[in-house]
């Protein structure tokens, strides 16, 4: 279960976390095993993978394809409850490796299927497809999906947040109330 | 196509039975759990069975297994393998998960449940006690004779009054909304979703994302088979209704306090549908009782609150892939009622229920993990589900209104797990399978 810890936003905080990214005496148990714990930076993932030699032409593609569903379809990735995705290719020694990074206000256990479900529909599965090591049978075996992206993870030592704990719909409503009070303020002119 | 000959008839059927009994088992030894089992096997009718003759049959039996239940009838460990994480590990070992923590912590379980020796349940459901008195007697008497059965524990089921309709100890309606099979011919009714594909519910069927996969072996044991998570909850019904008292003056504004943590009315209307004043005729028309949803008929709660039980329940059209959440739910109220105006007589009661689902992770642990028990459910920040959460005091519960929100604080528990089991629901021919098992090998 996620603990909300409604901390002072105003307060700037950073986190250390243990090596291996989790805090021994209080870890929470997800379905599909230990959840890395929320920091100032809210719940994340920092996935690194080597991909399949020659396939980072696929990659460059997607991010188009991903670019027109969002386009064509603003709330697709909603379900994820994101605050940001990050996308990198590098080279280490002559390979080149991916790393998938994001921001979340929940823990990535609670919407696994529903993350694999959007794997399928926006077809994130090409990017995933071209990593070595991802299960072929992805699709029908959530845990496979969930032990190849603990397998990759590689958990952050220290978090900060400007903002902490804040969430991307509380960040949302504050938007909306100032475009609504300027809106009042406009019509008092 | 679908193979209601083969598929326990509690998974497709409703029966009009107004008691009951669960009888936990333990198996000493294979030889005595497949002699017990070869014998009650012939009893377990199947849906297609139940379907013909519902209307005149006094009795109803089903039998189910944990994955130690398995093993203990001589399931061999290649096969005990096959089958999914989450129920080799059973409900004990997921607990912290589940929520059931501090008073609903297995430690306090009754009747043996948290003990890897449950191996088995047997569920009667009756039409009358005089038909369970008989039962029980023979079954009873089964058990006698197998050498190495033995009864953990036993809990007696009864409908609450009045009895012309379903409702557990708060007075809630319930059996509102279930979810309709494609392939069982049944009709959704308004508001309900479409038929959703059987493997949803019954392995060996596509499933709402294609053709069944990673099935347990061998395809006999598998076949028609499903999964129950049995939750024993019991109901503090004097708690609830002092709690009731202390937010409404008048019995309109305890009614509506009620109506505020369900999400409904106890008469079964929606808050969606009538959100001031309660409507029985419409509580009870299945035609009309489950039409709405949320996205646009309460975005933010001011009929059905965001953290109520049935939104969390079934978020309907604010959540995703629903057709992948879905449940099926079958059981009972057990103890004695408890008049309106007596007050709290320190009787256990409750409800004694299984959630069926092809999936426990994906379904049952789901709801129960993210629906039952995030605190943050809808950004609500420090609550949990009002009536079968894990509520220790500390949390709160929303009640949005204009022009300010009611905000309770240290809700107290109107339920307690009292115990629980995740079972194996086999086929009938997986149960005569499993009953000759000696002959297999």
């Amino acid at each position: 279960m996620s603990d909300t810890q409604q901390g002072d936003w105003t307060k700037p905080a950073a986190m250390a976390i243990p090596k291996g990214g989790f805090f021994k005496e209080k870890v929470e148990q997800g379905r599909y095993g230990p959840i890395f714990p929320k920091s100032p930076a809210c719940y994340g993932f920092t996935i690194i993978a080597k991909i399949i030699p020659g396939r980072e032409e696929a990659f460059y593609e997607h991010a188009r394809n991903i670019e027109k569903a969002v386009a064509g379809q603003p709330d697709v990735l909603a379900v994820l409850k994101l605050h940001y995705l990050r996308w990198v290719l590098f080279p280490i020694k002559g390979e080149t490796y991916f790393m998938y990074q994001g921001i979340f206000d929940t823990d990535f256990d609670k919407y696994t299927e529903d993350a694999v479900a959007l794997f399928g529909a926006t077809g994130l599965k090409t990017v995933f497809e071209n990593l070595e090591g991802f299960p072929a049978d992805w699709k029908t075996n959530p845990s496979a999906f969930v032990k190849f992206v603990r397998d990759h993870q590689c958990p952050s030592f220290l978090e900060y947040g400007e903002y902490p704990f804040v969430s991307a719909d509380e960040i949302k409503k504050a938007l909306k109330l100032k475009a609504a009070f300027s809106n009042m303020l406009d019509q008092m002119q | 196509m679908l193979e209601n000959e083969d598929i326990q008839h509690i998974l497709l059927t409703r029966t009009p039975a107004l008691t009951g009994r669960y009888e936990f088992l333990s198996f000493r030894n294979a030889a005595g759990g497949r002699a017990w089992l070869s014998a009650i096997r012939e009893k377990a009718q199947s849906a297609a069975e139940v379907m013909a003759s519902v209307e005149k049959d006094k009795r109803w039996v089903t039998v189910a297994f944990t994955w130690n239940g398995l093993r203990a009838l001589g399931v061999d460990e290649r096969s005990l393998a096959t089958f999914p994480e989450e129920f080799k590990q059973g409900m004990v070992a997921r607990a912290e998960m589940l929520g059931d923590t501090g008073e609903n912590h297995p430690d306090n379980w009754v009747g043996g449940l948290a003990s890897p020796d449950l191996h088995a349940i047997a569920i009667l459901f009756a039409r009358d006690a005089a038909e369970r008195a008989r039962c029980l007697t023979e079954h009873d008497k089964l058990v006698a004779q197998c050498e190495g059965v033995e009864t953990l524990s036993g809990l007696d089921l009864e409908a609450t009054p009045p009895f012309d309709y379903a409702h557990d100890h708060f007075g809630y309606r319930d059996r509102l909304s279930q979810p309709v099979i494609e392939g069982t011919g049944e009709v959704p009714t308004p508001g309900t979703g479409a038929p959703l594909k059987p493997g949803e519910f019954i392995l060996g069927y596509p499933d709402e994302d294609g053709p069944p996969a990673n099935l347990p072996q061998p395809e006999i044991l598998s076949r028609n088979g499903s999964y129950m998570a049995y939750r024993h909850l019991q109901e503090h019904v004097g708690r609830f209704r002092d709690f009731l008292r202390e937010h409404g003056k008048t019995r309109e504004e305890q009614e509506l306090i009620a109506a505020k943590l369900m999400g409904r009315w106890r008469s079964g209307a929606p808050l969606t549908l009538a959100p001031e004043k309660d409507d029985p005729a419409l509580g009870a028309d299945l035609q009309r009782n489950n039409d709405f949803n949320y996205k646009e008929m309460d975005p933010h709660g001011y009929a059905v609150p965001l953290g109520s039980h049935m939104r969390r329940m079934n978020p309907r059209d604010t959540a995703a892939n629903m057709n992948r959440r879905r449940m099926i739910r079958r059981g009972a109220t057990y103890g004695p009622h408890l008049p309106e105006d007596a007050p709290e007589d320190g009787v256990e009661r409750g409800i004694a229920a299984f959630v069926i689902c092809g999936s426990l992770i994906r379904q049952f642990e789901f709801a129960q993990n993210v629906w039952t028990n995030d605190r943050n459910f809808h950004e609500l920040g420090n609550e949990r589900d009002p009536i079968i959460g894990a509520q220790d005091g500390t949390l709160e519960y929303k009640i949005p209104k204009r022009p300010i929100r009611k905000k309770i604080t240290g809700l107290p528990a109107f339920t307690t797990v009292r115990g629980g089991a995740y079972f194996f629901l086999p086929g009938i021919k997986a149960l005569r399978y499993l009953a000759t098992l000696d002959e297999v090998h």
